[in-house]
């Protein structure tokens, strides 16, 4: 096969243009670094018509929005999702990993929840206090820099609440809560469990003049054309091009491998473009991985050379694995009080505008690591399955279910908006002996060895899934609400998502002094490959109760940081 | 699906994937499928497009399949001053959905014929051709799941008049018409500034200043954001 190769070098090709890709692009670029993005999948811009989802109505799908060929509904802004056509993966056993993946510009940053919160302090160190998994080579300290930065640079409200492992930042003010939010309220300091406002990387005020202000659509999933939500295209990679920025964006560009040459250091990658199905080379000083944990891991394991035998970074052994996802459980409820109420526009920003976030000792429990529990409900856009079993609460009042004619009106305005749900999000512990690999009988359409996952919960996450349920039960009550289907128990693992299932797998790459138990240093630089980075989020060491976005972009603007000063020293 | 999915899916939109069927085989007319592909814009890539078209190029049921089901829906959501299930586009809807949950095509063909047998054998003709009161006698054998079971757990017909009044219920209620007469106001910009003072005292809630002295001042928000070295917000 013929192999066809561009003769221009780059100074850094960067791989993958979500948060990770998009942060390292704006801040390399703007050092003057020439840069090559290589994306999987097509060019994206929320404000460009012909791709635009918000804003539209259920109406304008001939299947009024539901998920048949996106997961999380047709305006939703994912292209891919849990299974992709021709990009198979695979599991060990009984495993049952779910690998979700965005192929387009921005990658899962266009649909994701905009939940924007710092570690704090002692996730880096949970070695020290519980005896579980692994510290960071980092501190707080370390990354604080980074995450001020971010604030400032992309926008994310909140509020100040001094909590020590719920680091404040600069934040834009949050919204008023709306009225479901404030039964929660009332349900959840009834049972001592803490709530504040919500902090999400939305704008509810004005922080520059090339983005929007948010106008309340509810609709952040959609991703948004006026640039008010956090998007790694509109908010970085846009920017960056926008500010003189030398940057050629290869797209539908599905990368094999990294390349090296005979010293073992990186050359550049090959890729097929998935137009023509051929491959391609690009010649590049540095590579930056930002595919997503699990595709980083695959291109280095997909990188095997006479010098690399292992794959590439891999002499540890150690790529792949400690891949944790974070739990995930939750419970919905109906509150009586809300039946027939007054409707007026209470869509407000695309997600909860209170939460809360863990509250309690692990020492006082039966299981390490903690939750948040974010909130949903009230009277959204009607999309298909509104409607269905329009009266199924007149159980509760002994009154028929079911029934046809005027009837069903009247119960569909009386059931209208007085459900609320909650779910919690939680810290799984990182474990060895949960990982992806390649799996050495099958490839994907453009001839590239897939994944395969192995993957189990320990006892420790089942726990933590059951004081879940039980903290959401009593929230319900608390809120004069009615818990709706039957409480998850022991056969079901508490309600326990699968793993993969919340979309923060983390720590496949993960970072460490020690080259032997570790993939990349402090700067997300391999041990072993002094020019090759990965500023997803498989360095994460662990993965706090938090989600990983902000902490991602943090530590990929460190790691630019350090990948300029290293060119200045002529280094690479 | 079952109620949790169902009710999840109020709020969320549904989930979950369908594989093509390729059991409607009827043809529609290269002007038709043009006119439609037309009316539906709402952002879809290459590969989505390409799955669309095959769907809106099949016609799944007959000429008197759709009348039966346009008239199952007319019972069930008759029309009134906001408008009908014929306005509201419902057995296009449905139409639609048989071939986009291949499932829906049998289970719903399957239906309409064993109606149209017991129609034939209590009134020697067609549900269609019954007059109103002798097709809600049938309804009503079949409009009222058992609250105590699951939804697999119910009758057949049971089940199957729920799926035909579900799609109803939804189509009606996420066309122009329905969403009017729901009442439902949002999907426009707009300034959210907290539930309106009336909604508040009807529930006998209020904000609380510490927790409102946080919130966002509206008449600021153009204002460029602008902190002190402590993170404390300046303008």
């Amino acid at each position: 096969m013929q192999i066809k190769e561009n003769l221009k070098e780059y100074d850094v090709i960067i791989v993958g243009s979500g948060a990770g890709g998009g942060m390292a692009t704006k801040i390399l670029s703007e050092a003057g670094l020439s840069i090559a993005i290589v994306e999987a999948g097509p060019y994206y811009d929320p404000a460009n018509p012909d791709q635009m989802t918000q804003m539209k109505w259920a109406y304008d799908s001939p299947r009024r929005g539901r998920g048949t060929t996106r997961p999380f509904g047709d305006f939703d802004q994912a292209y891919g999702g849990w299974d992709i056509e021709g990009e198979p993966y695979s599991q060990v056993g009984d495993t049952q990993f779910r690998w979700f993946r965005s192929r387009m510009l921005g990658g899962r940053t266009n649909h994701w929840g905009r939940i924007s919160l710092r570690f704090g302090p002692d996730d880096f160190r949970k070695k020290s206090i519980d005896g579980l998994g692994e510290d960071w080579p980092i501190t707080y300290d370390d990354i604080k820099p980074y995450y001020d930065k971010v604030d400032k640079l992309i926008g994310v409200f909140g509020s100040k609440e001094n909590l020590p492992n719920d680091p404040d930042g600069f934040f834009l003010p949050p919204p008023k809560p709306r009225l479901h939010e404030m039964f929660y309220i009332k349900g959840a300091r009834k049972s001592n469990v803490k709530v504040m406002p919500s902090r999400l990387s939305i704008l509810t005020k004005r922080i520059n003049n090339e983005r929007g202000v948010c106008f309340y659509c509810r609709q952040c999933a959609r991703s948004c054309m006026a640039y008010a939500d956090f998007s790694s295209e509109s908010c970085l990679i846009f920017p960056a091009q926008k500010s003189g920025g030398q940057i050629d964006m290869y797209v539908n560009s599905m990368v094999r491998s990294v390349t090296t040459n005979e010293e073992g250091k990186a050359t550049g990658v090959s890729y097929i473009n998935k137009d023509d199905k051929k491959e391609y080379k690009l010649k590049g000083k540095v590579v930056v991985l930002a595919a997503s944990a699990c595709s980083s891991a695959r291109i280095l394991l997909n990188s095997k050379s006479k010098q690399h035998p292992n794959g590439l970074g891999n002499s540890s052994d150690i790529v792949g694995k400690y891949l944790h996802d974070s739990t995930g459980g939750g419970r919905m409820a109906f509150i009586p009080e809300l039946m027939d109420r007054k409707i007026y526009n209470e869509d407000g920003v695309g997600g909860m505008h209170v939460y809360s976030p863990w509250w309690l000792d692990n020492k006082k429990l039966n299981f390490p690591r903690g939750y948040h529990i974010e909130v949903w409900g009230g009277m959204g856009a009607p999309s298909y399955g509104t409607g269905f079993n329009v009266n199924a609460f007149n159980k509760f009042f002994g009154i028929p279910v079911g029934g046809y004619g005027d009837v069903l009106r009247k119960d569909m305005r009386k059931y209208y908006g007085s459900l609320i749900g909650m779910d919690g999000r939680g810290e799984s512990i990182a474990m060895k002996s949960n990982y992806c690999e390649i799996d050495p009988n099958q490839v994907d359409e453009y001839g590239v060895p897939t994944l395969r996952f192995n993957y189990k919960w320990t006892e420790h996450e089942v726990k933590q899934a059951e004081h879940m349920q039980n903290t959401f039960e009593e929230v319900i009550h608390n809120m004069g609400a009615i818990a709706l289907g039957n409480k998850a128990d022991k056969s079901s693992n508490f309600g326990l998502t699968k793993p993969g299932e919340i979309i923060h797998e983390v720590g496949t790459t993960r970072m460490g002094n020690d080259s032997k138990t570790s993939v990349v240093n402090e700067f997300e630089q391999l041990h072993d490959v002094s020019n090759v980075f990965v500023v997803d989020a498989g360095p994460f060491v662990s993965q706090a109760d938090k989600n990983p976005t902000w902490t991602i972009m943090a530590l990929a603007w460190r790691s630019s940081d350090y990948i300029i000063d290293q060119f200045k020293k002529q280094n690479f | 699906m079952d109620r949790r999915d169902s009710i999840k899916s109020i709020m969320l939109g549904s989930i979950g994937v369908g594989v093509l069927f390729e059991s409607c085989v009827n043809g529609v007319s290269s002007e038709e499928i043009k006119k439609t592909i037309s009316k539906f814009q709402y952002g879809r890539t290459e590969k989505e497009k390409a799955y669309d078209k095959k769907l809106f190029s099949i016609q799944c049921f007959s000429k008197k399949e759709m009348k039966t089901i346009t008239q199952l829906c007319n019972l069930i959501l008759p029309p009134n001053e906001f408008g009908s299930i014929t306005d509201a586009e419902v057995p296009e809807l449905i139409e639609f959905m048989a071939k986009d949950i291949p499932s829906y095509e049998t289970t719903i063909k399957n239906g309409l014929s064993l109606l149209n047998q017991f129609s034939i054998k209590n009134h020697s003709k067609s549900f269609i051709d019954c007059n109103e009161n002798q097709q809600k006698e049938f309804l009503d054998e079949m409009a009222y799941p058992d609250p105590d079971l699951s939804s697999s757990e119910q009758k057949e017909e049971v089940q199957w008049f729920s799926l035909i009044r579900n799609l109803t219920m939804t189509g009606y209620y996420t066309s122009k018409v329905g969403i009017k007469e729901l009442g439902y106001v949002g999907n426009t910009p707009n300034v959210w500034d907290g539930v309106p003072q009336d909604v508040l005292d009807q529930y006998g809630l209020s904000y609380e200043k510490e927790w409102i002295d946080k919130c966002v001042d509206q008449s600021k928000r153009n204002e460029t954001a602008v902190w002190d070295d402590d993170g404390n917000l300046l303008t």
